[in-house]
C-alpha cells in the first residue's frame, strides 16, 4: 500500500504538484491520467524518490520513506523513452537489477530467463540493445522494471513512443504482466483509451492536482467536473456556455438544442455543456439547425473527423465512414440531446446522461 | 537524345572531380611520380622503381623518427584523452558555468601553431623564461635545448595545453547528448557513480571518443611547427619527429626522390593507423549497426 498525505511540491515558488492525497493498493494496476505537464511525471519521481516534496508524507506498507533516497526504496520504472544499457546484451540489462544487489549467478539465470519469457524476448537476450526494434527495447525494459520484484513500480508512458501496432499489442499485456507482482503498479498517460483499457483505477490530475479517482467506466460515464470530462475524451469535448430556457438550451439568439430529458430536473439558467465527437451528427444546413463552418476535415478511411467552427467555438465531430467536406462549407450540427453533459457555471457536474 | 543527356551528367560532376583532382589526386601524384624517379637537375629524370622505398624503410634514421614520432603520439593519447574525458565529465552541466568552461576552454584551440610555439620556446627558456627560469631558482636542472628530457617534456606539456581542450569539448557534447532518463533509471537501480560512467556514459561517447582519438593520432603524428619553432628537432635528434625529418631530406638535403617516397611512407601510415583505430574502437558497433537508439 502507497500512501500520499497532502503532498505538495514547488520549483522555484511554482507548484508542480499541490497538495495530493493518494491511497493505492498494491495488485492492482492505477492509471495517472492527465494532458502534458499536469504534474503525472513529478509526482512519479516524489514516489521514486528521486525528489524529495515540498512538504507532506509518502508511507510505503506502513513505513514513511519521505526523506529516503531513491536507492533504498526498491522502485522499478519505465520511461517513455527505451532506456537500456546500450553496451550490455539483453541478459545482462535485465540481470543487471539483481547484480547490484549480489544476487547469486544460478538464480539470476532462472529469473532472467523466466522474465524474458513472459514478455517474449527469450529469443534475444544474447543481443544488444541497439540491435531490437522499439517495441522490443522497451520490452527489455519492461523485463528489468518486472525482475526487480520491486513493491512499486512506476511506468510513464511507456508506450508513447511506440507505433499503433505495437502498442495496441503491449497495452493488452501489461496488465496480465504485471498483476502478478503483487506490487502497486501505477502507469502515467494522457490517453484515456488506455486508461479504459488496462486500467482498475482512474485518478485524473489537472495542474498538479488531483481532480478526481475513481473507475475508468464511472469517470466516463459520469465525470465529476469539466476537467476531468475534457480529460477523459479524446477527440477533445465539445463545449460552449448556453442558456437553458425550459426544454430549450439556447446557443444565442438563433442557434439552439431541444434538451434531453435528463435536464428535465435542471433549473432555467446559465450553463456549460460538453459533447462527445461522437455524438455530434453533421447534415446539410436547415433553418433551425446549429449553423456552422467546416474548418478541416481528417479522413483516416473507417472514421471521418470534421472540425466545424461556429460562435468562436470549434467542435469535431467524429462520424463513420469516409465524408466529402471542404474547408468554408456551410453545415448543420445536430447533437445527440441525450449525450449532453451539463454542468454549472463553477464546472461541477449537474446532468450526465443515462449511462 | 541519349549522348546529350551524358554530356549534361558530366557537367554535373565536372566541378567535383576538378576540386578533387587539384586538392589531392595530382599533388599526391606528383609526389609518387618523384619517389620512383632519380633527378640530377635540368628536369632530367631517371626511372629507379622502389629503390627509393627500399632506401628509406631500411635506413636507420627513417627508423628512429618513426619511433620517436610513435612515442610521441602514443604519450599524446594517452595524457590527452583520459584527461579531455575527466574534465569533461566535471564540468557543470547547467547554467552560467557552462559558457565560462567552454570559453575558457576554447581559448587554446584559437592561437595559431606557431604562436603556441614561439610562447613557449620563450615561456620555458631558462634566461628569461617564466618556466624555464623559476624551475632553475628552485634547483632543478631545466634546459630543454641541451636535454632530451626536458625538451621532450616540453613539447608534450605544450601539446597536452594546447589540445586537450579539443578532447574536452568533443566528450563534453558526448556527454549533453545522453536523456536524463538514463541518469534516472541508474539512480533508481541503484548503479554506483563508477557503473553510471562504465555502462552508460563510456557506450554513449563512444562515437566521439573515437573522433577525438583519431583526430588526435593524426595531428600529433603529423606535427611540424612546435618542434621545429621550440626545440628544432634537437638536442642532437631527441625530437626530430618524421614532418621533421622529412623537411631536412626534402628541403635542407634536396634529395627530392627519398623524400618523396618518405612521404608517400608516412602518408599510408597515417591511413593504416587511423583504419587501426577506427576498426577496433568500432568493432562492437559493426555486429549492432541495426536498430536506432
Amino acid at each position: 500500500m502507497l500512501e500520499l498525505k497532502s503532498i505538495t511540491k514547488h520549483v522555484r515558488g511554482q507548484a508542480h504538484v499541490e497538495d495530493v492525497n493518494l491511497s493505492l493498493a498494491p495488485g492492482e494496476l492505477h492509471i495517472l491520467l492527465g494532458p502534458t505537464l499536469s504534474g503525472k511525471t513529478t509526482l512519479m519521481r516524489l514516489m521514486a524518490g528521486l525528489d524529495k516534496p515540498t512538504s507532506g508524507e509518502i508511507v510505503m506498507n506502513g513505513k514513511a520513506v519521505t526523506g529516503a533516497p531513491v536507492r533504498k526504496r526498491n522502485v522499478a520504472m519505465v520511461y517513455q523513452q527505451f532506456v537500456n544499457y546500450p553496451s550490455l546484451s539483453v541478459y545482462e540489462n535485465i540481470a543487471s537489477p539483481l547484480r547490484v544487489r549480489g544476487v547469486a549467478n544460478r538464480k539470476i539465470k532462472q529469473k532472467v530467463s523466466a522474465t524474458a519469457e513472459i514478455l517474449g524476448i527469450k529469443e534475444f537476450l544474447r543481443r544488444r540493445p541497439s540491435e531490437l526494434s522499439g517495441g522490443q527495447q522497451q520490452r527489455v525494459a519492461l523485463a528489468r522494471a518486472l525482475v526487480k520484484e520491486a513493491p512499486l513500480v512506476l511506468l510513464d508512458e511507456p508506450l508513447a513512443n511506440l507505433d499503433y501496432k505495437l502498442r495496441e499489442e503491449l497495452r493488452t499485456e501489461l496488465p496480465r504482466i504485471f498483476k502478478g507482482a503483487g506490487a502497486v503498479i501505477i502507469y502515467a498517460t494522457s490517453e484515456p483509451a488506455e486508461a479504459m483499457l488496462i486500467g482498475d483505477s482512474v485518478t485524473c490530475m489537472h495542474e498538479g492536482r488531483i481532480i478526481s479517482t475513481g473507475a475508468a467506466r464511472m469517470l466516463y460515464d459520469k465525470p465529476n467536473s469539466l476537467v476531468t470530462a475534457q480529460i477523459m475524451s479524446d477527440p477533445p469535448l465539445n463545449t460552449i456556455r448556453i442558456k437553458k430556457k425550459g426544454a430549450v438550451l439556447e446557443f444565442d439568439s438563433y442557434r439552439h438544442l431541444d434538451a434531453g430529458t435528463h435536464m428535465d430536473a435542471l433549473a432555467d439558467g446559465p450553463y456549460e455543456i460538453g459533447l462527445r465527437a461522437h455524438h455530434l451528427g453533421i447534415g446539410a444546413p436547415t433553418d433551425n439547425g446549429i449553423e456552422a463552418v467546416v474548418a478541416t476535415t481528417e479522413v483516416t478511411g473507417s472514421e471521418t473527423m470534421v472540425h466545424a467552427e461556429f460562435m468562436g467555438a470549434r467542435w469535431v465531430s467524429l462520424l463513420p465512414g469516409v465524408h466529402a467536406l471542404n474547408a468554408g462549407d456551410k453545415i448543420s450540427l445536430n447533437p445527440d440531446p441525450d449525450k449532453v453533459f451539463v454542468f454549472d457555471e463553477t464546472g461541477v457536474l449537474v446532468a450526465a446522461p443515462a449511462g | 537524345m541519349q549522348k546529350t543527356r551524358d554530356h549534361k551528367a558530366l557537367w554535373l560532376v565536372a566541378p567535383a572531380l576538378l576540386l578533387v583532382a587539384f586538392t589531392a589526386v595530382i599533388p599526391l601524384m606528383t609526389v609518387v611520380n618523384y619517389s620512383v624517379q632519380d633527378t640530377f637537375g635540368n628536369n632530367q629524370f631517371f626511372w629507379v622503381g622502389a629503390e627509393w622505398y627500399r632506401e628509406i624503410l631500411r635506413s636507420d634514421r627513417f627508423h628512429a623518427a618513426f619511433l620517436r614520432q610513435i612515442a610521441f603520439s602514443a604519450t599524446i593519447l594517452a595524457i590527452e584523452i583520459p584527461l579531455g574525458l575527466a574534465i569533461a565529465l566535471t564540468m557543470p552541466k547547467k547554467g552560467l558555468g557552462v559558457s565560462v568552461c567552454l570559453v575558457l576552454m576554447a581559448l587554446p584551440l584559437l592561437i595559431p601553431w606557431n604562436v603556441v610555439g614561439t610562447i613557449w620556446q620563450i615561456f620555458a627558456r631558462v634566461d628569461i623564461g617564466l618556466l624555464g627560469h623559476t624551475l632553475n631558482g628552485l634547483g632543478i636542472d631545466y634546459n630543454y635545448t641541451q636535454r632530451v628530457g626536458a625538451a621532450w617534456a616540453t613539447l608534450i606539456i605544450m601539446d597536452v595545453w594546447h589540445w586537450t581542450s579539443l578532447v574536452v569539448l568533443l566528450c563534453y557534447a558526448g556527454l549533453a547528448a545522453i536523456p536524463p532518463a538514463y541518469y534516472q533509471a541508474a539512480r533508481i537501480d541503484g548503479a554506483s557513480r563508477w557503473a553510471v560512467f562504465r555502462y552508460i556514459e563510456l557506450p554513449k561517447m563512444s562515437r566521439v571518443l573515437l573522433i577525438a582519438v583519431l583526430l588526435r593520432f593524426m595531428d600529433s603524428f603529423m606535427i611540424y611547427t612546435e618542434p621545429f619553432v621550440v626545440t628544432g628537432g634537437g638536442p642532437g635528434n631527441a625530437t626530430t619527429f618524421l614532418s621533421v625529418d622529412l623537411v631536412k631530406m626534402a628541403i635542407g638535403q634536396f634529395d627530392l626522390g627519398p623524400a618523396a617516397a618518405m612521404s608517400v611512407i608516412y602518408f599510408l601510415i597515417v591511413i593504416l593507423v587511423s583504419w587501426a583505430f577506427y576498426t577496433i574502437m568500432t568493432r562492437d558497433d559493426f555486429e549492432s549497426s541495426g536498430g536506432a537508439q
